[in-house]
């Protein structure tokens, strides 16, 4: 099939890059631009682990084609924390929120989201909001805690 | 002399892997780039459970423009297997389950080898598909290994040719037929605990370079780098030193990456086309089919009981679903015949566990190894004896509790145990005798549920840890073993256990994942062992630094070595209080003399440890006479929950969990793996079951059909809990808990459902369905 080239901007940089119409941005991103933060864990849009930025909103990068990014903006985990690690990153760590930390870069961006769109959620909205980012490790309460901790000292 | 108060063991820190994971810096096996000449693998899979190959015809495959090979069964005619070599690289005439690897395409990119994949023409003749372990036993059931009895096998193991039994463990202990006799009380009953699957988020995920000269190099997401290097070099005809196995960061591992699956297809393709590198990952539906799976239980219990509520005798027949390979599941089947008593006194013992061939896809280790299949039954009966008899269940297990000094089944001492003090303290946080508020809603009921639990580790009798500590010029040090990282925080004890020893901050402390050709040897990271074994092997590698440190500054300082400490990366002296040379003056370098040479060098500190009192020699009638486990660990759970009678939906609004950690080197990191156990519990108890058509397809291979718990299923209040009785061989005391933390959610959830309507139910997971049903039933 014919590839395309597409332009958009990625982590605050334009890139172009060739694409095919079947290519799905996660594989885009990881194995064309080197960025590997997103993760593959389903492929159906089921375990949130690819999530990252488009304009703004999370997206599954597992389901999305790399055709559909053209001209717009994708910020991934390495993006986010260009200025040094963010308060929630500081407050995951501190918390010791992750175990194998596979789902933590989707997790980071999930809750990046809901803590720009509402920035005093309470316990209810954030386990909502992270329903569909799956981790098989933790059990959530310790990401839960770390989300809540950031917004008391806000 | 200075006495001194543990720094860093017992304290909480930050993860040591925490910043690398939170950036999104850790690299796991797919995050490798392996080059412009890396290959891709497309996996013909088998459309029959069962099934003769008549032919394969691969001519139209190979013809393809940009296709490097194809693999099929005759190019590796090997079998392999960690303890049974059952399992087949890829099968040669006959394929066992459905969703198996039956060839492989390798081309230059994965349209052409997924396209070319199904040019390969492959005629099969069905056999009859076997489901069910009590069909498989049956006299007249197809045989779906007809030659088991010229399959190589560990001596410990007794596989039973012309039948589909891969192997039988037996325990016989008193007499229980007698003892049943003298019984007030007895109760039988069947559970069946069904299929699950691990379902870490990293998919299997293997990558492979054989070069012309011989090596081959692979990357892998795996518990078990040397077992794996080991099954592979032996399997394929390669020297141990010429095969690596790197293993960076696993995404989850729960027993699926232990020992060897999807690894030799990777190896197998890799060395079809020598100078390329191949990656295989696999898609969340291939990892359904084709790594392994917890095995399916089908137990029949009997136990006896006086009035006062001694248990007098348990007979225990536990019927396992092994699916079409026993290479390691027969070690679970073995594992937990041994223990299948739970964490009680019980004089007078019968168990028979089987491990049984039928045509689901092979199942293997998962966290917990069988306890938590076998824990549901014996919990479940717990509760239903002791209130048949008229007595508290938590008192009833309180009274049978095991304690030190009492004979396990297999004849040998119990050692120290906290299990009394894990179940109090449990009863304590879930309010145990103080029944539920019930909420004014009429069709919501609450209720309470109780489970005691112990677990050993499954290992050979000779598994063994060894670490290497090397300093560096600054005085940090980095510390080689191959335990491996899966997330329960190994590389933090780790540190934490040298860091005590050497009295370093752990600022200074790297450890290092698994590279078998640098890192020293490790059996495997399962069986919850790694913390006492790999630990043990740290803390003498880090007391062998110490000795060459204190012999270095002995030696050029004129002091007694008896004299002399380490405190925070110096070395200070108990008689002289000024003096003080920190590590990084003389680690690499040594000491300078007055007359200009030096004293000492590279401080490189090794340790090891293996068991030495451990033997898998036992009678095979009976089970006794050997010393076939290194400790228990116990534990104890309990849930409050709420039902809606409506809907049927459970609801875990409280959880408790203790276990005796023996010492917790990091308490905070102790406590995350019991929430996070207990979660995947959950799991099992109330949504997981992996669902089979007739014909042997797995009906739900995705997360939309095959649910996991979310953040918003989990219990708001948690409250895990730390019992610390010392384990005497452990480092610091300590010994593991991580698989345990699973163990009492199935049982402790079923019991509080009856506990809550009056139903017992024998099979999770518990969903609506079945609690709909059953009262529907019980209105009859
Ligand atoms: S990989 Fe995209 S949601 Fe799972
Ligand atoms: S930390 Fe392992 S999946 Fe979340």
């Amino acid at each position: 099939m014919e590839s395309k080239e597409i332009k958009f901007k990625l982590n605050g940089k334009i890139v172009r890059t060739e694409v095919k119409p079947y290519d799905k941005l996660l594989e885009v991103l990881r194995d064309k631009l080197g960025v590997k933060s997103p993760k593959y864990g389903c492929g159906r849009g089921e375990c949130g682990a690819c999530s990252v930025l488009l304009d703004g909103k999370t997206v599954r990068s597992c389901l999305i084609y790399a055709v559909e990014v053209d001209g717009h903006e994708i910020v991934s985990l390495e993006g986010l924390q260009a200025n040094g690690l963010t308060e929630l990153q500081k407050s995951f760590l501190k918390h010791n929120s992750f175990q194998c930390g596979f789902c933590a870069p989707g997790m980071v961006i999930q809750v990046t989201e809901l803590l720009r769109e509402n920035p005093h959620p309470d316990e209810e909205e954030i386990r909502e909001y992270i329903s569909g980012n799956l981790c098989r490790c933790t059990g959530y309460n310790p990401i839960v805690d770390a989300v809540l901790d950031v917004i008391k000292n806000k | 002399m200075k006495t001194f108060d543990l720094k860093y063991v017992g304290h909480d820190a930050v993860r040591i892997d925490g910043l690398e994971k939170i950036t999104g810096s850790a690299k796991y096996v797919d995050d490798i780039d392996l080059g412009p000449a890396t290959l891709y693998a497309s996996i013909l899979r088998s459309p029959y459970a069962h099934a003769n190959i008549k032919k394969i015809d691969t001519s139209k495959a190979e013809a393809v423009e940009g296709v490097y090979a194809v693999v099929t069964g005759k190019d590796f005619p090997y079998r392999y297997g960690l303890y049974l070599k059952d399992n087949y690289v890829f099968p040669l005439d006959r394929v066992r389950y459905y969703g198996q690897h039956v060839a492989a395409v390798i081309a230059v990119t994965q349209e052409i080898a997924d396209e070319a994949a199904k040019l390969i023409e492959i005629e099969y003749e069905p056999l009859p598909v076997l489901q069910n372990p009590l069909d498989s036993i049956k006299e007249d059931a197809p045989l779906i290994h007809p030659d088991l009895g010229n399959y190589e096998v560990v001596p410990w193991l007794y596989p039973q040719p012309g039948t589909n039994i891969a192997h039988v463990r037996k325990i016989r202990k008193g007499n229980v037929e007698e003892a049943f006799k003298e019984a007030d009380f007895i109760l039988e009953d069947w559970y069946l605990v069904p299929h699950v699957v691990h379902a870490p988020i990293e998919t299997h995920v293997s990558a492979a370079l054989y070069t012309p000269d011989g090596r081959l190099t692979m990357w892998n997401s795996s518990q078990s780098p040397h077992t794996q290097r080991n099954i592979i070099a032996h399997s394929f005809n390669l020297k141990h030193k010429d095969v690596r196995v790197i293993a960076p960061y696993v995404g989850g591992g729960f027993g699926g990456k232990a020992g060897v699956n999807m690894e030799v297809v990777a190896a197998a393709c890799a060395m079809k086309v020598p100078g390329h590198p191949v990656k295989i990952r696999y898609t969340r539906k291939e990892e359904f089919y084709d790594t392994s799976m917890r095995q399916e239980l089908h137990a029949f219990i009997k136990i006896g009981v006086k009035k006062d509520g001694t248990i007098v005798a348990l007979k225990h027949q536990l019927y396992w679903d092994v699916g079409a390979s026993a290479e390691y599941g027969s070690n679970v089947v073995n594992a937990t015949g041994f223990s299948a008593i739970g964490p009680y006194r019980i004089p007078n013992v019968w168990i028979d566990s089987f491990a049984i061939y039928t045509n689901r896809p092979p199942c293997g280790a998962y966290r917990g190894f069988g306890y938590s299949e076998f824990h549901f039954g014996i919990e479940s009966h717990m509760d239903r004896v002791a209130k048949a008899i008229g007595m508290d269940p938590v008192e009833f297990r309180k009274k049978n509790a095991i304690q030190e000094g009492d004979t396990v089944a297999y004849g040998v001492k119990m050692g120290p145990t906290g299990i009394k003090q894990c179940i109090e303290e449990v009863a304590k946080a879930i309010e145990w005798g103080t029944p539920s508020e019930q909420p004014k809603e009429p069709n919501k009921v609450r209720a309470k549920g109780f489970a005691a639990v112990w677990k050993a580790p499954a290992m050979p009798a000779n598994e063994s840890s060894a670490a290497f500590i090397k300093f560096n010029e600054d005085g940090s040090i980095n510390i080689l073993v191959s335990g491996m990282e899966l997330g329960q925080g190994f590389l933090t004890a780790m540190a934490k256990i040298a860091a005590e020893e050497l009295s370093l901050p752990l600022e200074k402390i790297r450890v290092e994942l698994p590279d078998t050709d640098r890192n020293p040897y490790e059996w495997q990271t399962v069986a919850s062992h790694v913390t006492w074994s790999c630990g043990n092997a740290v803390r003498r590698a880090a007391i062998d630094a110490k000795e060459q440190i204190l012999n270095t500054i002995s030696e050029a300082y004129y002091i007694e070595k008896t004299n002399l400490y380490l405190e925070d990366g110096k070395v200070k002296s108990y008689t002289k209080p000024d003096f003080e040379i920190p590590f990084e003056k003389f680690v690499i370098d040594g000491v300078q003399m007055e007359d200009g040479t030096f004293r000492g060098g590279p401080i490189l500190g090794k340790g090891m440890f293996m068991p030495e009192f451990t033997s898998a020699k036992v009678n095979p009638e009976t089970g006794q006479g050997g010393h076939p486990n290194v400790h228990y660990t116990t534990g104890a759970g309990a849930v409050e929950i709420e039902i809606d009678t409506e809907t049927g939906r459970i609801k875990v609004l409280k959880m408790a969990e203790a276990f005796d950690a023996g010492k917790a080197i990091n308490p905070d990191i102790v406590k995350q793996q019991i929430t996070g156990g207990f979660v995947q519990g959950l799991g099992t108890a109330l949504y997981e079951e992996v669902k089979f058509s007739e014909d042997g397809r797995i009906l739900n291979p995705n997360f939309t059909d095959y649910k996991l718990p979310t953040a918003l299923d989990v219990p708001r209040e948690m409250h895990p809990i730390i019992v610390e009785v010392p384990q005497p061989d452990g480092p610091f005391g300590a010994r593991g808990i991580a698989e345990h933390t699973m163990i009492p959610v199935m049982p402790a959830v079923a019991n509080a459902v009856e506990n809550a309507l009056g139903i017992r139910i024998k099979n999770p997971p518990i969903t609506s369905e079945k609690i709909i049903k059953a009262l529907l039933e019980s209105k009859k």
